[in-house]
């Protein structure tokens, strides 16, 4: 048994005949923050929900534990998202729900646990990231730093192996960003999980990435250890890492010719 | 742009209306596909049986103004109509025979289902594309909860449980109302009321009719209201175009399979 | 919302709508007329039973005193069977005659039945010998425009002034009704 929980293996993906991806190789080993960034539609959340088999590959495979995800069955893959904990970009906290039942959900739903038992896992979990005095609120009443907090908690309900994080940054102020960001890495460490962040978020990924993949054009185009990658000499890298606004990846998406374009009517 | 070809433009036309065709055929097997699913995952709305509750409370506890009020008001102008036609004839003692028939087998079930489909089925609607918009449902596949099973089941069993019994609300409040205009305020002789009506309505083919009819439009709304919520493309033009399809398919719905039911019931 | 709450609200609206179902059952539908209690069931035989139905009423002088419960066709006879349930409460005579009635002109039918003289009663699985049929509104109208016809016919044979035979129709109409012979 390998130390990787989670391999991406030569995976291709696309919808109709485009591809997405384009053999993608991938390790995630036991105990690591691994960030895979890239620029917005790159595919990175793709790949979170093909590690969840919400989705199949076209080509290739992804492997959580050894078991090839897209070849479980519903049952199969079920006992490997319990394995899992997911943090979408928005939260997706369950808007009908206070914020204890939001985390109680998962207890509740996949496990017999007592509900005094419940009750002392939830307020456990919120205490975890900072929360526990908010229980008796509903999703709406919170901010949305809050929010993303609460979903953390719910993530973390019954401790999976494998995080996954996606965009946990996005449209946050800087605040939230940090609180968020210190709370990936420490649950990390406290959980002795697995943790994959997507994002494109540079310094809050730097910070508490052991390992980041670069995506572009559906290829891993760079990879390595953040401070590696601050030095990387590669146009791509340097133009995502420091935010220049042209480089290899252009600021206008392919056009005809401008001059042509702008004559055809006049 | 525009091609002189006639042949091209009449192809094309054809084109289109093949292409709708297509599609409505794909949402109709769609449907079919989710009720199926809904049934085969329902033991969770029965095991857990708060979950079907709490849809009950929502869709058919907080339904019951709307039915209790239009019902009484469609009882009271019944009797109002008909009794305006009815004297003529010198028969305004069948006035309780009118109403009580009219609501029993029709208006009942049909308009406490058109009704259900304003205030229920859009809400249902509603609350899931949002559940689909905000990645709600996505989560709880990724927390391994099949929400076929959690969202979907529950609200079905608490719409086909809902309206059977707001529709034999609606028609006994509509009776009362009819009773409240035809005895105390025009005058009609309150035995002759009540038991003209006894007389000529029968259980089985007119009160059991009736239930059946709402029953079939219980399963009806509510499942074009749960399929538009979980087909609602996962943003805010897309759910609210949804909640208006609701409305409109769940109408067109009750009132074809109304007259599919009658023709039915009647032959039998 | 608190799960006590919720249970209370439902509990509310499902008690509702069994009130509801009870009231519709009970005070507008007919199924406590339709339960008369234990029945005997006795039949009779109708050469045209018109558009009666099952559970149509059977009627003794006006009151309600049992249910049809079945009509079927006797392919040896030709003849409508009809098996009507009697309350036990209610005793007739063997000679009882059964008649097929229409409440008002285009209402609903009914079977009346007439009590004869005979010192025995009626008991489970009888035939009522005597009946008569459902009244056919074509065939009244048609037997009553014959009937007219014919006595223009006559009219025009025994006089043939036309302030006479204009009068005549009106006076044929009533009396062709009252006793029409079917």
């Amino acid at each position: 048994m390998t130390n990787n929980i989670v391999e991406i293996d030569n995976l291709s993906f696309g919808y109709k005949g485009r591809l997405l991806h384009k053999g993608i190789n991938m390790v995630f080993p036991r105990g690591k923050v691994v960030a895979i960034m890239g620029g917005s539609g790159s595919g990175k959340t793709t790949l979170l929900r093909l590690i969840g088999g919400q989705i199949k590959p076209s080509k290739g495979e992804v492997r959580v534990h050894g078991d090839v995800v897209h070849k479980q069955d519903r049952d199969g893959i079920f006992k490997l998202r319990r394995k899992m904990g997911m943090l979408f970009q928005q939260g997706a906290l369950f808007t009908d729900l206070s914020v204890y039942e939001n985390v109680a959900f998962p207890m509740r739903e996949l496990t017999d646990l007592p509900n005094s038992m419940i009750h002392d896992l939830v307020l456990m979990k919120l205490n975890a990231v900072g929360l526990r005095g908010a229980y008796t609120l509903m999703p709406a009443e919170l901010s949305g730093g809050m929010a993303r907090r609460v979903a953390l908690a719910r993530a973390i309900a019954l401790d999976p192996a494998i995080m996954m994080y996606d965009e946990p940054f996005a449209g946050l102020d800087p605040i939230s960003m940090g609180v968020i960001c210190s709370l990936i890495r420490s649950l990390n460490d406290a959980l002795g999980a697995t943790s994959i962040i997507v994002s494109h978020d540079v310094k809050e990924t730097f910070l508490i990435a052991d390992y980041v993949y670069f995506v572009a054009n559906g290829v891993v185009t760079a990879e390595g250890t953040p401070d590696d990658l601050m030095k990387s000499t590669l146009p791509f890298v340097h133009q995502f890492v420091h935010g220049d606004k042209d480089g290899p990846v252009p600021f206008h998406y392919p056009a005809g010719n401008y001059q042509s374009e702008l004559m055809k009517h006049g | 742009m525009t091609n002189s070809n006639p042949l091209i433009n009449i192809i094309k036309t054809l084109q289109g209306i093949g292409h709708r065709m297509v599609e409505r055929i794909w949402r109709l097997g769609a449907g079919a596909r989710l009720f199926f699913l809904t049934i085969v995952y329902s033991g969770e709305s029965f095991k857990r049986f708060h979950l079907t509750m709490r849809e009950i409370y929502s869709t058919g506890v907080m339904s019951l103004l709307i039915i209790i009020v239009s019902a009484f008001f469609v009882g009271m102008v019944l009797a109002l109509q008909g009794y305006n036609t009815l004297q003529k004839y010198g028969s305004s003692e069948a006035i309780g025979v009118l109403v009580s028939l009219s609501l029993v087998r029709e208006l009942g079930p049909v308009v406490t289902a058109l009704l259900f489909a304003g205030r229920a089925g859009t809400a249902i609607t509603a609350e899931i594309g949002l559940m689909k918009t905000t990645e709600q449902l996505s989560a709880m596949e990724m927390m391994a909860v099949n929400p076929i099973a959690r969202v979907v089941a529950p609200r079905f069993w608490a719409g086909v449980i809902s309206m059977p019994i707001l529709a034999a609300l609606f028609s006994m409040v509509g009776i009362l109302g009819g009773y409240i205009v035809a005895v105390p305020l025009i005058g009609v002789d309150e035995g002759a009321f009540w038991s003209q009506m006894q007389a000529n309505v029968d259980f089985q083919s007119d009160i059991v009719n009736g239930i059946i009819k709402s029953l079939v439009f219980g399963i009806a709304c509510t499942m074009i209201a749960l399929f538009e919520g979980f087909d609602a493309p996962p943003t805010a033009e897309g759910v609210s175009r949804a909640t208006t399809r609701t409305v409109v398919i769940s109408s067109l719905t009750v009132l074809g399979l109304d007259f599919v039911l009658t023709s039915f019931m009647l032959v039998i | 919302m608190d799960r006590t709450k919720i249970d209370l609200w439902v509990g509310i609206f499902v008690a509702l709508g069994m009130a509801a179902l009870l009231g519709l059952a009970m005070k507008v539908g007919n199924l406590t007329s339709g339960k008369i209690g234990e029945t005997y069931a006795v039949t009779a035989a109708f050469e045209n039973v018109g558009s009666l139905k099952p559970h149509a009423p059977v009627k003794s002088a006006g009151v309600a005193v049992g249910r049809v419960d079945s009509i079927a066709f006797n392919s040896k006879t030709y003849e409508a069977v009809v098996t009507i349930k009697i309350d036990k409460r209610y005793n007739f005579p063997k000679d009882t005659f059964a008649n097929i009635y229409t409440a008002g002109l285009l209402g609903e039918q009914y079977i009346g039945l007439e009590a004869g003289g005979d010192e025995d009663v009626l008991s489970n699985g009888d035939k009522i010998a005597k009946t008569q049929d459902a009244v056919v509104l074509e065939k009244m109208i048609s037997q009553f425009l014959f009937s007219k016809a014919s006595e223009m016919d006559n009219d025009a044979k025994i006089s043939a002034k036309p302030s006479e035979s204009e009068s005549k129709p009106a006076e044929a109409k009533s009396t062709e009704l009252g006793d029409a012979p079917f």
